[in-house]
C-alpha cells in the first residue's frame, strides 16, 4: 500500500468582486457549466434537427446548409457563441475536477458505488474524448482540412453538396465507426449531463427527481439513436 | 463531622422566590464581564447552552467535551420530548401543576423551590428553542403540536419526531457555534477533563487531557461549570453512549465538592434484552409502545415453548394484573419492577430468560398491521435491526435498563456547589427530579439550567471574584498536573492480563445484581465488600496497552473506568443508608403490601450529601432536609 | 461467525498507513459490527497488541460519531443507518471485510479508523444557526409555520453530521450537510433575515476548507444515516444563486 501523509488543503482564493467571487464558488462554476451545458444540449438537438433533413432527400438538407451560409456574420456570431460555451464549458470542468481529485486523495481500496453511474463517475473522460471528436468533426466537414474534395461537391443548383458529402464521408466504415463511437460517449455525457443541469440549477425536486433522471437517460439515447441512424442508414445503403 | 446544608432557597411565597432572587442577585458589568473566564465541561443540553448564553453574555467562556464535535454530545439521544408549561392545549396545564407532577413524579425528593423555577422558564425554554430554529412538530394551522407523554394528565410535550433531545442540541449547538465564531468561546473537542483544581477552597481550574496529542494541559479560570452529565454507564449496560463517565463530577467530589442521593437511577423498561456477554449497549425503545402492546410471561416457570403456542390461558399478563387501573401503562419504575419479578421467579423469556414479551397481537388484530406499522413502524424497524426478529409476526422481547441517574453533585438554588466557584448543571447535579424523573423531563433540566439558570446565578459568585484571578503557574495547578500524569503513568505501568472492558463488565454485573432495580441490604453489603476487592484487582491487572502521548483510547477508557470502580462504592453506601423505599430506589425491605415503595418521610425526608474524607475513610453523610410548604406529602398509587 | 478483516492502520496524522489482516472468530451473529471491532480488540489487547482504534459513542445511530467505510461503502451496507447499526447477520460467514477510515483531504486521518472532522463544525460556526439572543425570543406561538414547510424543514434538520456524505461523495464534497443546515434553517421563517449571509458564509467556507464540488453522483444521498434527500442540493443551488444576485444588485 502507498504510504499516505496528510497533504495540506491547498488555498482558494475569491476576489471581492461578487461576479467573479460566484464563478470562483464551488456552486457559482457549476452553473456555468449548466448554463452553457444548456446551450450545448439546445446546439446538439438542433444540429440533429438539421442533419435528419437528409431522410427529406437532396433538396432539403442542402438548402437547409445554403440558408445557414446565407446567414452570413450572424453565423459566426452564434459559432463565436458557441465556441465561447464550449471553452468556459470545457475550462470550467476542469477546474472543478482539478478541485475534486484534490479533495479526494486517496480512493477506497474496494469501491462501493450505491448510486452514481459510470457515466456519471466519466464525465471528464468522456467530456475530453467528445472534444477530440469534434475537433475532427470541425476539421472533416466545417473547415474541410481533413478532406478537401468535400470543398468541391456542388448541386445541380449550385449549392455546397451537403447530401452527398456525408454520403461519401461516411460510406468509409471506419470513419461511421469512429463516429459512433463519439457520439456514444457523447450521449454517455448527456445522459448525466440532461438531469445534472436541472439539480444544478435548483429546478430539480423529490417528486420529479426520478422522472427527470429517467427522462435525462432516455433523451440522450434517443439523440444518439437519431445521429447514428445516418452513417448506419448510409452504410447499409439505404441512403444513397 | 457531617453538617447540615443550606440550599440558599429565597425566603417569600413559592411563585415569587425565583424573581425575587433575580432581582437580588449580583450584576456583573459589561466591561467586567469581559475579564472574567468562566469554564464548562461538557457541551450537552446543559453545557451547550451555557456555554453559548455565557458568550453572548460576554464572559470570556472555555468548553471543553470529550466528543470530537460538541454536537455529539448524549443529549442527542433523547427521543421522546420536552414538557413545558404552555397550556397550548387548553387542558388545564399551568406552571404549578408542572411542578406539582414533578414534585410528585420524583417521589417527594426533591426541592419545591427549584422544581418551581424549573417549571416556571420551561415557557421561555420553548420560546428560546422555536426562535432558533428548533422544528418542534405543528398543527395543520402552523402552530405547536403537543402530546401527552409518560402518563401525564396534560397535553405538555413538545417533540421533534423521535429526535427532541438532537433538534434540541442542535438549537445548543449553533448558538454555541455561533459564539464560537465571534470568538467568545473558545472550544476545545476531544478534550477531556481529568481533574479540578482547587485554590483556597474554590473551584479555580481544571487539568485535561488532549485525547488526540495526549497533551495534559492546566486551565485557570474564575469559575467552573460541570455540565458532565450522568453515571448510568457504572453499570457498563446502559443506555447512555459509550463514552458517557463520571469522571469530571467523581473528580470534582474527591477534591472536596459533595455527592447528593447516587443511589437514584432509573431504570427504563422497555428497552431491547441483552444478548450475549459482547454487548456493548442496551437500546431504547419508546414508552410509546406500551400504549398498544401488552406485556406478559409465561404462567408456567421454564416455559421454553414459542410465544404463538402458549395459549391465552397459560399467559400472565402481570402488569393488567397488578395495576388493574393503569395495566401496561403504569410508571417507569413500577413497571420495570414487576419484569425483573417474573424473571426472578423463572418466567423470563428469550436467552438467558432476562426479557419479557411486549405483545401486540391483539393490537394489530383490532387496528390492523397497517395502523400499527403507522404508529411504531421505526420502532419496529429498529427491533428487527438489533434483534433479527419480525415484531409483527412474534412479540417483542424487552427488559429494563439503566437510563437515568437522579443523582449528582450537591448544588444551592444557585445551582453552585458547597465547593465555591463550582457550578454544575445539568444530569450532572441533583436538584430537580428527586428520587425518579418523568418523562420529557430531563431535556427541560438542562436548558433550564443552562439558559436561564446559571446566566443569572453566576453573577452572585463572579462578582465577588474581580481581581482574584489565579494563575496556572500556581502550586495547586502544579500539583494536579503532576497527579494527573502519575495516574497516567501507573495506568501504563500495570500491563496485567485483564482488559479495562473485563473490568468494568465485572463491576456492572455485580451493580445491576446488587444495587439495580431492587436493592437489599445483604445485597448491598455483599457489593461493599467486592467493591474494593474488584478495584484492588484492576490497579494490579489491568491491561492498558500504548502511550501516554498519544491517541489512546485504552487510557480513555482506563480512567474511566477506574473513577466507576470508587464511585460505585458511593453508590451501593448511599442506597445501603436510605432504609426507605423511594421513586427509582427500591429497597426490598421498604414495601408496602401491594409491592409498592414504602417511604420513610419521618426519616428520610432529606438529601444525602456524601463528603470524600480520603482514601480510607468512610465518606461522611451530609443532610440537607427537604422542607414542603406547599404541597402535602402523599403515597403515590397506580392501582 | 468468522470473518477475516483487512483493516487500515496508521499511527498518526503524518504517517503512512496500510492495510492489516485479522481475523475475527466466533462472532455472534446478533453482534453489532463495532461489538465485533470491541472483541477483536479484547483479543489483540490479551496479545499486547494495540488496539484498532474507531469512533463510537451513543451506538444507537443519532450521534454521528462512527465512521467507518466497511467494503468500499460508507457506513457500510444497508439502507439509512449508522455504522453501529450494522449487525454481522447481514454478512456470510468466512466474508472477508475491508475496513476504513472515511476519506477526504478534509478529514484527516486521527488514527487508524478515526479521523478529525472539525471542518463540519467550521461550516456551522461560518453561519448555520439562527441569531436568537436568549432570552429575547418572542411566544413561540406568535409565528404560525405551516406543517408541511415545518416537516420539510425536519427532514433536513434530521442530518446528524457524521460527514458519511464527504467520505461516499467521490469527489469529498460536503454539498449534502451544507444543503441540509441551510435548507433547515432557510425554510423557517425564523431564519429569513440571515437566509442570503448564510448561504453565502456556509459555501464560502466549505470552498475555502477544500472540500469537493457537487457532480450530481448522489452517493451521499445513498449512504445518508438520516436519508437526507440530494434535493435539499438542488436547493441550496437555487439559494446560492438568489443569494449572489442579490449581493451583487446591492453593489451595482
Amino acid at each position: 500500500m502507498p504510504a499516505v501523509t496528510v497533504s495540506p488543503v491547498p488555498a482558494r482564493r475569491f476576489s471581492p468582486n461578487p461576479l467573479v467571487a460566484f464563478y470562483q464558488s464551488s456552486i457559482g462554476k457549476k452553473w456555468v457549466v449548466a448554463l452553457t451545458g444548456i446551450v450545448l444540449i439546445v446546439y446538439v438537438l438542433g444540429h440533429l434537427a438539421g442533419n435528419l433533413q437528409i431522410y427529406l432527400g437532396q433538396d432539403r438538407i442542402n438548402n437547409y446548409a445554403e440558408f445557414l451560409h446565407n446567414l452570413g456574420p450572424l453565423l459566426w456570431l452564434i459559432r463565436l457563441f458557441l465556441l465561447a460555451c464550449f471553452v468556459i464549458h470545457i475550462v470550467a470542468t476542469i477546474q472543478l475536477t482539478i478541485q475534486n481529485r484534490q479533495a479526494k486523495p486517496q480512493k477506497y481500496a474496494v469501491p462501493g458505488y450505491q448510486a452514481s453511474t459510470p457515466a456519471s463517475r466519466t464525465m471528464i473522460v468522456s467530456g475530453l474524448i467528445v472534444l477530440c471528436f469534434v475537433i475532427y468533426h470541425l476539421l472533416q466537414f466545417t473547415l474541410e482540412l481533413t478532406h478537401p474534395g468535400y470543398r468541391h461537391l456542388h448541386d445541380s443548383l449550385g449549392r455546397h453538396d451537403v447530401y452527398h458529402m456525408m454520403i461519401i464521408a461516411f460510406r468509409h466504415l471506419f470513419i461511421s465507426l469512429f463516429y459512433v463511437l463519439g457520439l456514444f460517449l457523447l450521449c454517455t455525457h448527456l445522459s448525466h449531463g440532461f438531469a445534472s443541469v436541472t439539480q444544478t440549477l435548483g429546478i430539480n425536486n423529490r417528486k420529479i427527481a426520478r422522472v427527470i433522471s429517467a427522462g435525462g437517460v432516455t433523451l440522450a439515447w434517443l439523440v444518439f439513436l437519431g445521429y447514428v441512424s445516418i452513417p448506419l442508414t448510409i452504410l447499409l445503403g439505404l441512403v444513397r | 463531622m457531617a453538617t447540615t446544608l443550606d440550599a440558599k432557597i429565597p425566603t417569600g411565597p413559592l411563585e415569587e422566590k425565583w424573581q425575587k432572587h433575580k432581582n437580588e442577585s449580583k450584576l456583573v458589568s459589561p466591561a467586567n464581564k469581559r475579564k472574567l473566564d468562566v469554564i464548562v465541561v461538557g457541551s450537552g443540553l446543559a453545557g451547550g447552552s451555557a456555554a453559548a448564553t455565557l458568550g453572548e453574555l460576554g464572559y470570556n467562556v472555555r468548553c471543553f467535551c470529550y466528543q470530537d464535535s460538541p454536537r455529539r454530545a448524549h443529549s442527542i439521544a433523547a427521543q421522546g420530548g420536552i414538557n413545558a408549561a404552555k397550556n397550548y392545549q387548553n387542558d388545564g396545564d399551568s406552571v404549578y401543576r408542572l411542578f406539582y407532577d414533578t414534585i410528585k413524579g420524583g417521589d417527594f425528593r426533591s426541592r419545591e423551590g427549584n422544581v418551581y423555577r424549573l417549571a416556571e422558564v420551561s415557557v421561555n425554554i420553548i420560546d428560546q428553542c422555536v426562535a432558533q430554529g428548533v422544528p418542534f412538530a405543528r398543527e395543520y394551522g402552523g402552530l405547536l403540536a403537543n402530546r401527552s407523554f409518560g402518563g401525564a394528565q396534560v397535553s405538555r410535550t413538545f417533540y421533534a419526531r423521535g429526535q427532541t433531545g438532537q433538534q434540541l442540541l442542535l438549537g445548543a449547538y449553533q448558538a454555541l457555534s455561533r459564539q464560537i465564531a465571534a470568538g467568545s468561546v473558545k472550544m476545545y473537542p476531544r478534550t477531556e477533563m481529568l481533574e479540578l483544581v482547587v485554590v483556597e477552597g474554590q473551584a479555580k481550574g481544571i487539568i485535561t487531557r488532549d485525547l488526540l496529542t495526549g497533551k495534559i494541559q492546566a486551565h485557570a479560570g474564575d469559575t467552573v461549570v460541570l455540565a458532565s452529565g450522568g453515571y448510568g454507564n457504572a453499570f457498563y449496560l446502559s443506555t447512555n453512549a459509550k463514552g458517557c463517565n463520571v469522571t469530571a463530577a467523581y473528580r470534582a467530589y474527591k477534591r472536596g465538592a459533595f455527592f447528593a442521593n447516587p443511589c437514584y437511577t432509573q431504570i427504563h423498561p422497555t428497552c431491547i434484552p441483552v444478548a450475549g456477554s459482547y454487548q456493548s449497549k442496551l437500546t431504547l425503545m419508546s414508552e410509546s409502545l406500551r400504549n398498544d402492546g401488552r406485556v406478559w410471561v409465561p404462567k408456567q416457570k421454564g416455559d421454553k415453548r414459542p410465544p404463538d403456542q402458549i395459549p391465552e390461558a397459560e399467559r400472565d399478563y402481570y402488569l393488567e394484573r397488578k395495576y388493574p387501573s393503569y395495566g401496561n401503562l403504569a410508571p417507569r419504575d413500577i413497571a420495570s419492577r414487576a419484569a425483573k419479578e417474573a424473571c426472578d421467579t423463572g418466567r423470563g423469556v428469550g436467552p438467558g430468560g432476562l426479557g419479557v414479551y411486549l405483545d401486540f397481537a391483539d393490537a394489530i388484530k383490532r387496528f390492523g398491521e397497517k395502523t400499527i406499522r403507522e404508529r411504531y413502524g421505526n420502532l419496529f424497524d429498529m427491533y428487527h435491526n438489533i434483534t433479527g426478529e419480525n415484531a409483527y409476526k412474534a412479540p417483542m422481547r424487552i427488559y429494563p435498563a439503566v437510563h437515568y441517574t437522579m443523582g449528582g453533585l450537591w448544588v444551592d438554588y444557585n445551582l453552585m456547589s458547597n465547593l465555591p466557584g463550582l457550578h454544575v448543571l445539568g444530569e450532572a447535579n441533583f436538584s430537580d427530579h428527586g428520587a425518579n424523573r418523568l418523562g420529557a423531563s430531563a431535556l427541560m433540566q438542562g436548558l433550564a439550567d443552562g439558559y436561564f439558570v446559571i446566566p443569572y446565578t453566576l453573577g452572585n459568585y463572579l462578582a465577588t471574584q474581580m481581581g482574584k484571578k489565579v494563575s496556572v503557574d500556581r502550586p495547586e495547578f502544579k500539583a494536579a498536573e503532576q497527579e494527573t500524569r502519575a495516574r497516567i503513568e501507573r495506568f501504563l505501568s500495570i500491563r496485567g492480563k485483564r482488559t479495562v472492558a473485563d473490568f468494568h463488565r465485572e463491576l456492572g454485573l455485580l451493580l445491576w445484581e446488587k444495587c439495580g432495580m431492587a436493592r437489599d441490604a445483604a445485597g448491598l453489603k455483599e457489593a461493599l465488600q467486592r467493591i474494593p476487592e474488584l478495584r484492588q484487582e484492576f490497579w494490579e491487572d489491568v491491561n492498558v496497552l500504548g502511550g501516554g502521548e498519544e491517541f489512546n483510547q485504552a487510557l480513555e477508557y482506563a480512567g474511566r473506568v477506574a473513577d466507576f470502580l470508587e464511585f460505585a462504592e458511593l453508590m451501593c453506601l448511599d442506597a445501603l443508608e436510605r432504609d426507605e423505599s423511594c421513586g427509582g430506589h427500591f429497597r426490598v425491605e421498604y414495601q408496602t403490601e401491594d409491592g409498592e415503595a414504602l417511604r420513610n418521610d419521618d426519616d428520610f425526608c432529606h438529601v444525602a450529601a456524601w463528603q470524600y474524607a480520603g482514601p480510607d475513610s468512610r465518606p461522611i453523610r451530609n443532610v440537607e432536609p427537604l422542607i414542603f410548604e406547599n404541597v402535602k406529602l402523599a403515597q403515590r398509587s397506580y392501582k | 461467525m468468522n470473518f477475516k478483516l483487512k483493516v487500515w492502520r496508521q499511527k498518526g496524522p503524518n504517517v503512512a498507513g496500510q492495510f492489516v489482516d485479522y481475523e475475527a472468530r466466533d462472532i455472534p451473529a446478533d453482534a453489532s459490527f463495532l461489538e465485533m471491532l470491541d472483541i477483536v480488540n479484547e483479543g489483540l489487547i490479551k496479545r499486547n497488541e494495540d488496539q484498532i482504534a474507531f469512533d463510537s459513542d451513543c451506538r444507537e445511530g443519532i450521534c454521528g460519531m462512527c465512521s467507518l467505510v466497511i467494503n468500499g461503502i460508507a457506513h457500510g451496507p444497508g439502507k439509512a443507518k449508522t455504522s453501529c447499526q450494522l449487525y454481522m447477520r447481514r454478512f456470510k460467514d468466512g466474508d472477508t471485510i475491508w475496513v476504513e477510515p472515511f476519506r477526504a483531504i478534509t478529514f484527516p486521518v486521527v488514527r487508524d479508523l478515526c479521523t478529525n472532522r472539525s471542518a463540519l463544525d467550521r461550516m456551522i460556526e461560518a453561519g448555520g444557526y439562527i441569531t436568537a439572543r436568549t432570552g429575547s425570543a418572542p411566544e413561540a406561538n406568535s409565528i404560525p409555520i405551516g406543517k408541511v414547510v415545518a416537516d420539510l424543514a425536519m427532514e433536513a434538520a434530521a442530518c446528524i453530521g457524521c460527514g458519511a456524505c464527504v467520505a461516499a461523495c467521490p469527489n469529498s464534497s460536503a454539498m449534502l450537510f451544507v444543503s441540509a443546515k441551510v435548507s433547515h434553517l432557510g425554510l423557517l421563517p425564523q431564519g429569513q433575515p440571515e437566509r442570503t449571509s448564510r448561504v453565502v458564509s456556509m459555501v464560502r467556507k466549505m470552498d475555502e476548507l477544500g472540500f469537493g464540488n457537487c457532480t450530481n453522483h448522489y452517493e451521499c444521498e445513498a449512504v445518508c444515516p438520516s436519508e437526507i434527500s440530494a434535493s435539499f442540493i438542488s436547493r441550496l443551488n437555487r439559494d446560492y444563486a438568489r443569494a449572489a444576485t442579490r449581493q451583487a444588485a446591492v453593489l451595482v
